[in-house]
């Protein structure tokens, strides 16, 4: 294991131990490697976080809670019909939610909009992100996917958000997954990568943790569950699967990776539960917006609402609350 | 160093619950005083007392048992349909009022009121619910049809004699009188000493239901008043939740007699581990196992029999699992833990805690810090334990898990079954094949797969060799009160 200064180290397959560093080395030690995994049982997983979901969180506790989770939000706009327009405005609300809210940790947006939303962001600490790779399917070639990447990053992305291969994984040709991803970890350049595991499409959870380690073993930075065009997106259970696997991975090479729930987060209460399961999973180490994100576009309006109604006693009809 | 997120104090409110200050005893539909010394019971939480119990001498059991007996004429002699208008009544009116059940409860037994409002409350109901249904259909429960003379089939027993422990106080109750009175038969039910508040509130319940008075009375004491409701001439079946050992002297009182008798005893569980275990549930399986009620649990996984091979992982992943289980005040919505139920229960978990450090076993709690006031004690492991330790031989019953290793399944089986206990086992593995190889090798009465403390009212319970005999629960807990 490396030490600690390592950590967040983005060259990953030179941080590792050796023998994590070889797992890669075919298809066959790859697959050995994933399947080698503990299961996940899904009874199990889904009691467990239910159980968390019931933590009751008041006064002090929510308050601070809605700070944090604002301050974790990557606000999104992927629609076909957005424009400069519309990427301008939801930027401007990102640096200034509204009141004294904290700003948000991120914009996300479409490759050829992120030159419009770094402008508007400019100087103000919030991130922009953008999603890439043939980005929600995923289904193009290699070079597409690179030269997806290398469009946003030119443009001045921080944060590439791309997706995995749902096919090639399906189908056992792992390699392919974890090769597409060095490969556009490689056109990042200096941009941070997340890689949006559609977890929704993998359907079992025991994908979803064998998709977890692949997209670390390959040197992600952030693992995200869902391009929020599939449903379900972020579960609760799919979130709790995803902090054990950084957890462990954390464990096992001294290497820390964020995550990143999106879609179908739509109120406090439920930015609240995730909140809750990073707390009592992964820790106090990823309670930061350096290490866990929440992506949304409604959910910000909720959590200032209720920001609102906590300071105030009160709370104030949706009028009050700016569009994005 | 200050938690990031730290979660404020969130108590349930206490308003719902309107304690008297004090209680008599429960005979023939009305509240009349007891003729013992009346004794308090107390919040194991804070040591406050909550209110004065009556206690029953043998004169008041008497009085409880005639009263029964009146009532069992009219009672057994309604068609199954009326007697389920009454269980159903009792079931939705448990509902309404499971808020006001979960906080009493918890204030007077000391368990989390999660635990109280999501686990105890809705099997209470569920456990009437599901006897109303079997009221009128009891010619179909396979025990045969009544002869022409009125034998056997569907007749009830009499009056029935129940003596139930503080550990899950309603929900005892609700598994010993809810197929009691399905069946046709009419119940003096004696709670524990210390958490009798909620039979006393469920009186107050079958008032309200109605029910004809004598169906049921509550009798409150210490272990004499259980011993002289065992041995009253007139109770023509006992059941008995609790201790081995008290249940060793009621086998003896009920020899001889005609009485019928079914014990549901002590255990000490093995909660079976594989390597190829999905562990992260497992690990929650074990914490559900030991930590759940305190281990104020007859059925606990308090053995955690782990297959060698993944013992340092698993141990790593538990002792940091136990790092994040909140003890503390049992009506905070937060709390995963909560108070040991009475000082006596403290002391022997204490000792026993102790012999196991002095046997050479390791001893290990996260570390938290428990209340001034009030009965406590923090999750415990031990590990490096063998089965020749007093600790995985006795049931300790509080938070308190000895680790084991096993190299083969063989060797699973055989050291989960070296116990003279065989109430509960749990088996965790993704292999299905084995599950079924080990659920027929385990001698215990209840084997879970990949879960653990998991109840139905549909699913029958109880145990091998010395955790008792009989069932309750399902369409084998009708057994236990009809004339077969």
């Amino acid at each position: 294991m490396e030490d600690t200064a390592l950590v967040g180290d983005a060259v990953m397959v030179s941080t590792m131990t050796t023998s994590l560093a070889d797992v890669a080395a075919s298809g066959a030690t790859l697959r050995a490697f994933l399947h080698g995994l503990p299961g996940v049982d899904r009874v199990g997983a889904d009691q467990r976080a239910a159980t968390l979901g019931t933590r009751s969180i008041k006064t002090t506790a929510k308050a601070k809670a809605i700070d944090l989770a604002i301050s974790m939000v990557d606000l999104t706009t992927l629609e076909g019909a957005d424009t400069a327009g519309k990427v301008r405005a939801m930027c401007t609300k990102a640096v200034r939610p509204g009141g004294d809210a904290p700003k948000v940790a991120a914009v996300c947006v479409y490759p050829d909009l992120v030159a419009v939303a770094a402008e508007a962001v400019r100087g103000s600490g919030v991130k922009v992100a953008s999603v890439a790779t043939a980005f929600p399917s995923g289904r193009s070639s290699l070079e597409v996917k690179v030269s997806d990447t290398a469009l946003a990053v030119a443009a001045g992305a921080d944060e590439i958000d791309m997706v995995i291969d749902r096919g090639a994984f399906l189908s056992g040709d792992y390699l392919k997954v974890f090769e597409e991803i060095v490969a556009v970890k490689a056109a990042c350049g200096d941009a941070h990568l997340k890689v949006i595991l559609e977890t929704g499409e993998l359907a079992t959870y025991d994908n979803v943790r064998r998709a977890s380690w692949l997209a670390m073993l390959a040197g992600a930075d952030f693992i995200k569950t869902s391009t929020g065009k599939v449903s379900p997106a972020a579960t609760l259970p799919v979130t709790l699967i995803m902090l054990e696997a950084v957890r462990d991975f954390r464990d096992a090479t001294g290497r820390q990776v964020g995550v990143k729930p999106a879609g179908g987060i739509r109120t406090t209460k439920d930015a609240i539960k995730h909140l809750v399961l990073v707390n009592e999973t992964a820790g106090d180490d990823w309670l930061t917006p350096e290490w866990f994100r929440l992506g949304a576009s409604s959910l910000l309006n909720d959590l200032l609402m209720q920001r609102q109604k906590l300071a105030t006693g009160r709370y104030a009809g949706p009028d009050y609350f700016t569009l994005d | 160093m200050m938690a990031i997120f730290e979660y404020a104090p969130a108590p349930e409110s206490r308003d719902v619950v309107d304690i008297k200050p004090s209680y008599g005893l429960f005979i023939n539909g009305e509240f009349t005083d007891g003729s013992g010394p009346s004794f308090k019971t107390v919040n194991p939480a804070t040591e406050e007392p909550l209110a004065e119990i009556a206690s029953a001498t043998s004169d008041d059991v008497d009085r409880a048992v005639q009263a029964a007996r009146k009532a069992f004429g009219v009672w057994s002699a309604l068609p199954g349909a009326e007697r389920a208008k009454y269980l159903f009544r009792i079931a939705r009116i448990i509902q309404e009022r499971a808020r006001e059940l979960a906080v009493l409860e918890s204030l007077d037994n000391g368990k989390p009121i999660r635990e109280s409002r999501d686990v105890d409350l809705p099997l209470v109901a569920a456990h009437f619910f599901y006897y109303a249904g079997w009221a009128d259909k009891l010619e179909y429960a396979g025990f045969g049809r009544r002869t022409t003379n009125g034998q056997g089939g569907t007749k009830p027993l009499g009056v029935a004699g129940q003596v139930i422990p503080w550990n899950f106080p309603l929900l005892m109750l609700a598994w010993k009188i809810a197929p009691a009175l399905a069946c046709g038969n009419t119940v003096v039910l004696k709670p524990a000493e210390t958490t009798p508040l909620t039979a006393l509130l469920f009186a107050e319940i079958c008032r309200q239901a109605d029910l004809p008075p004598g169906v049921v009375n509550i009798v409150t004491g210490a272990g004499d008043t259980g011993a002289a409701v065992v041995a009253h001439p007139d109770v023509n079946k006992v059941a008995f939740t609790g201790s081995t050992e008290v249940g060793r002297i009621i086998a003896r009182t009920v020899a001889g007699t005609d009485k019928k008798l079914t014990l549901e005893l002590g255990g000490k569980a093995a909660n079976i581990v594989f390597e190829d275990a999905a562990i992260d549930q497992a690990v929650e399986g074990i914490v559900n196992g030991i930590f759940f009620n305190q281990g104020h649990v007859c059925c606990a996984g308090s053995r955690l029999l782990v297959q060698e091979s993944i013992q340092d992982e698993l141990l790593a992943a538990l002792k940091r699992r136990m790092g994040t289980l909140r003890v503390g005040d049992p009506l905070d919505k937060n709390t995963d833990v909560g108070a040991i139920n009475s000082a006596a229960q403290l002391a022997k978990i204490r000792e026993l805690s102790e012999i196991g450090e002095s046997e050479g076993a390791e001893r290990w709690s996260p570390a938290c810090e428990l209340p001034d006031k009030g009965f406590w004690f923090p999750p415990t492991v031990f590990t490096g334990v063998a089965q020749s330790h007093t600790i995985a031989r006795d049931e300790i019953f509080g938070p308190v898990l000895s680790v084991l290793t096993f190299r083969t399944p063989a060797e699973a089986v055989e050291k989960a079954n070296n116990t003279p206990y065989g109430l509960s086992a749990g088996i965790w593995t993704e292999k299905g094949s084995r599950i079924l190889w080990m659920a027929d090798k385990l001698r215990a009465g209840v084997v879970w797969a990949n879960t653990f403390n998991k109840f139905d009212p549909a699913s029958p319970f109880g145990g091998y060799k010395e955790s008792g005999y009989g069932r309750e629960g399902g369409l084998l807990g009708l057994e236990a009160y009809l004339d077969v």
